[in-house]
């Protein structure tokens, strides 16, 4: 006990400290991954701030004003205004806090449900296993995008039922993954000691196997804010995700595209704004996978 | 080899019934009374009943489901509101279309990915890689509606290049259906004028289509061959002087079928959800159009249909390409 108090955090720590240190060296390393990263935060942070520091803040919610309606962009209206006279500068950057809403509800609910289908079905086996992956292949086996249409077309458009929808055909991947990852750790030699001495199953679990599957979920969950994102800007084009006058980008282009080409700022200006964060959340995760991936890591 | 086709092809079967289940409990999930959503607003509370004794919905649950399996094995798809028509004879309508324009654009994306994949790792980190590199990590974050849109009107419409919809022209007869595929059938009729005419038509859509699977297969064919050309029989063979191209040739195409294979797969899925927003952007008259148009009327029995086809469509994809795979590399058979 002393002994322990004698030694500094650092000390203690010190396998920890190294690990992080390695992680961040190759992680800063690589351009690309920065790059994510750098667009990741931005987009954060426009999410967490947006409201208060956009110009026309109650056009977010579609208040007309006819009389400056589709004007180019200036310097009062930094990206144009859009059919209604709505700052669009002020509709995307509200936007942001959308789209994040959007992205983390859905991965959460994915991963809420894939993780521990995926668990079980690895380490139980047998029929459960069976069971599950078999559903899991017949989710995998639809489009995702046209089951999540089908989904939305049972509960009516709306961005709820797009959320319920795309959350409904997202976690299959995670099974899968987590399914496999699972099986190869479960052969290791660290978990056959963990029985040998009386590890319970429950301690098995969340204090061996699941830690060890952290970095292939952060991986995918970074991959999968972006393509959650694109998901429901697609369902929002479509007109089936959010609704005008939300500030939703998809929504918003399913607008806009009658203003095309004339009034071309009110699509280009959404239309980069998901661009940029799928972007970000790609670079990112690609740039997670060749730091945290012994296999990529050069 | 017989003996995998007849296990992968049972498989196949096994997943139908899953996506006939999945559509089925979708269908169910629908708020409200789904007899009284058939019989109509003004329907009286006798009349509700007949439709629930007529469609089955009062027997248990079990039930309903095999009188849906049943119907939909006989082709009973049910009836569109918007177009009036039964629902399997619109779909065998507007399929050629769908099929016609997935299949132009994932040879558009091999055609043109497997090429730039290779080059740029032949020209690693020099500027032709860079600006490859810019194709491949966009391709997958560009929403396709907006490329499609942007092709549309600054390609087609500002620089009156390509058309801005549609298969063919207003005016044009389309050729004698024989494979209902416009670009071969004008072939088999020998009708030039309109082959190049629907090739001009497809081109944006597919263009616009075959993006994030192009970006896909760049990637996976740029790390392949990186990882082909360290490999010491291609030091080998340029060390007796064999050209590059040559080597190249013989031995990273090889290397490079087997992945490409893989995301062909992979991305046929997200191509089949892609041509949804394609169609809805070209106003190509294919199955996504229709589909988008039924939820948009609040018409839920063309989009159980759809929903199966493309599912049906997405599984024999990949019943395919298993197949190929498994003649390709035999270790695969011994899998499943």
């Amino acid at each position: 006990m002393n002994d322990s108090k004698k030694n500094s955090w650092q000390e203690r720590h010190s396998s920890t400290l190294r690990t992080i240190a390695l992680y961040s060296r190759t992680f800063s390393r690589n351009g690309s991954a920065m790059l994510g990263l750098l667009l990741v935060l931005l987009f954060m942070l426009t999410a967490a701030i947006g409201p208060w520091i956009v110009p026309f803040p109650e056009d977010a919610q579609g208040v007309i004003h006819m009389e400056r309606k589709l004007m180019p962009p200036d310097h009062v209206h930094w990206f144009g205004t859009d059919e209604v006279g709505d700052d669009i500068f002020t509709r995307v950057i509200v936007g942001t806090r959308v789209s994040l809403q959007i992205a983390l509800i859905i991965t959460g609910i994915a991963v809420l449900i894939g993780v521990p289908l995926g668990i079980s079905a690895g380490f139980i086996g047998g029929w459960v296993q069976e069971l599950i992956m078999r559903i899991t292949d017949i989710f995998l086996s639809i489009p995702g995008l046209i089951l999540a249409i089908a989904i939305v077309g049972a509960l009516g458009p709306g961005i709820v039922n797009a959320m319920l929808a795309l959350s409904l055909v997202w976690w299959p991947g995670y099974v899968r993954l987590v399914q496999s990852k699972t099986l190869t750790i479960k052969n290791e030699l660290f978990i056959d000691a963990a029985t040998s001495i009386g590890a319970s199953k429950f301690r098995i679990i969340f204090v061996h196997i699941l830690p060890n599957c952290t970095s292939p979920i952060i991986i995918k969950v970074s991959m999968d804010m972006g393509m959650a994102i694109l998901g429901s800007a697609s369902l929002g084009f479509l007109g089936l995700g959010a609704q005008p006058p939300e500030p939703e980008w998809g929504a918003m282009i399913s607008i806009s595209r009658n203003y095309l080409p004339t009034w071309w700022w009110y699509t280009l200006f959404p239309g980069l704004a998901i661009y940029l964060t799928v972007l970000g959340f790609n670079l990112l995760g690609d740039g997670l996978r060749d730091t945290l991936d012994p296999k990529y890591r050069e | 080899m017989i003996k995998f086709l007849i296990k992968r092809s049972l498989l196949t079967l096994l997943m139908l019934f899953g996506l006939l289940t999945i559509t089925f409990f979708i269908s169910r999930i629908s708020p409200g009374d789904p007899a009284a959503l058939a019989a109509g607003p003004d329907a009286s509370a006798k009349m509700i009943e007949i439709i629930r004794k007529e469609y089955g919905l009062d027997r248990p649950i079990i039930e309903q489901y095999l009188i849906y399996v049943k119907k939909v094995l006989q082709g009973d798809w049910g009836k569109s509101l918007h177009s009036t028509h039964e629902v399997l004879i619109d779909l065998v309508v507007y399929f050629p279309a769908t099929f016609e324009l997935v299949l132009v654009s994932m040879s558009l994306a091999i055609v043109l990915g497997v090429p730039m994949g290779i080059t740029a790792a032949i020209f690693q980190n020099r500027f032709i890689d860079h600006f490859i590199r810019i194709i491949s990590v966009s391709g997958v974050a560009i929403p396709m509606f907006c490329l499609g849109l942007l092709l549309q009107y600054f390609v087609a419409l500002q620089l009156n290049l390509f058309p801005l919809g549609g298969q063919l022209k207003m005016m044009t007869d389309p050729p004698e259906p024989v494979t209902h595929l416009i670009l071969l059938d004008s072939l088999i009729e020998g009708n030039l004028e309109v082959f190049i005419e629907a090739l001009h038509h497809i081109s944006l859509p597919a263009l616009s289509l075959s993006f994030p699977a192009l970006a896909s297969i760049i990637r996976v064919n740029r790390s392949e061959m990186l990882e082909t050309l360290k490999q010491d029989y291609i030091v080998t063979a340029r060390a007796y002087s064999i050209s590059l191209f040559r080597t190249v040739a013989i031995y990273a195409l090889r290397n490079a079928m087997l992945p490409t294979l893989a995301i062909i797969g992979l991305r046929f899925g997200w191509m089949l959800g892609g041509t949804v927003l394609i169609e809805s952007v070209f106003d190509w008259p294919g199955i996504g159009l229709y589909a988008v148009d039924s939820v948009i009327n609040s018409d839920f029995e063309p989009i159980i249909g759809t929903t199966i086809v493309l599912g049906f469509m997405f599984m024999i994809t990949n019943l395919i390409i298993d197949l190929v795979y498994s003649y390709l590399d035999p270790r695969v058979r011994d899998q499943i």
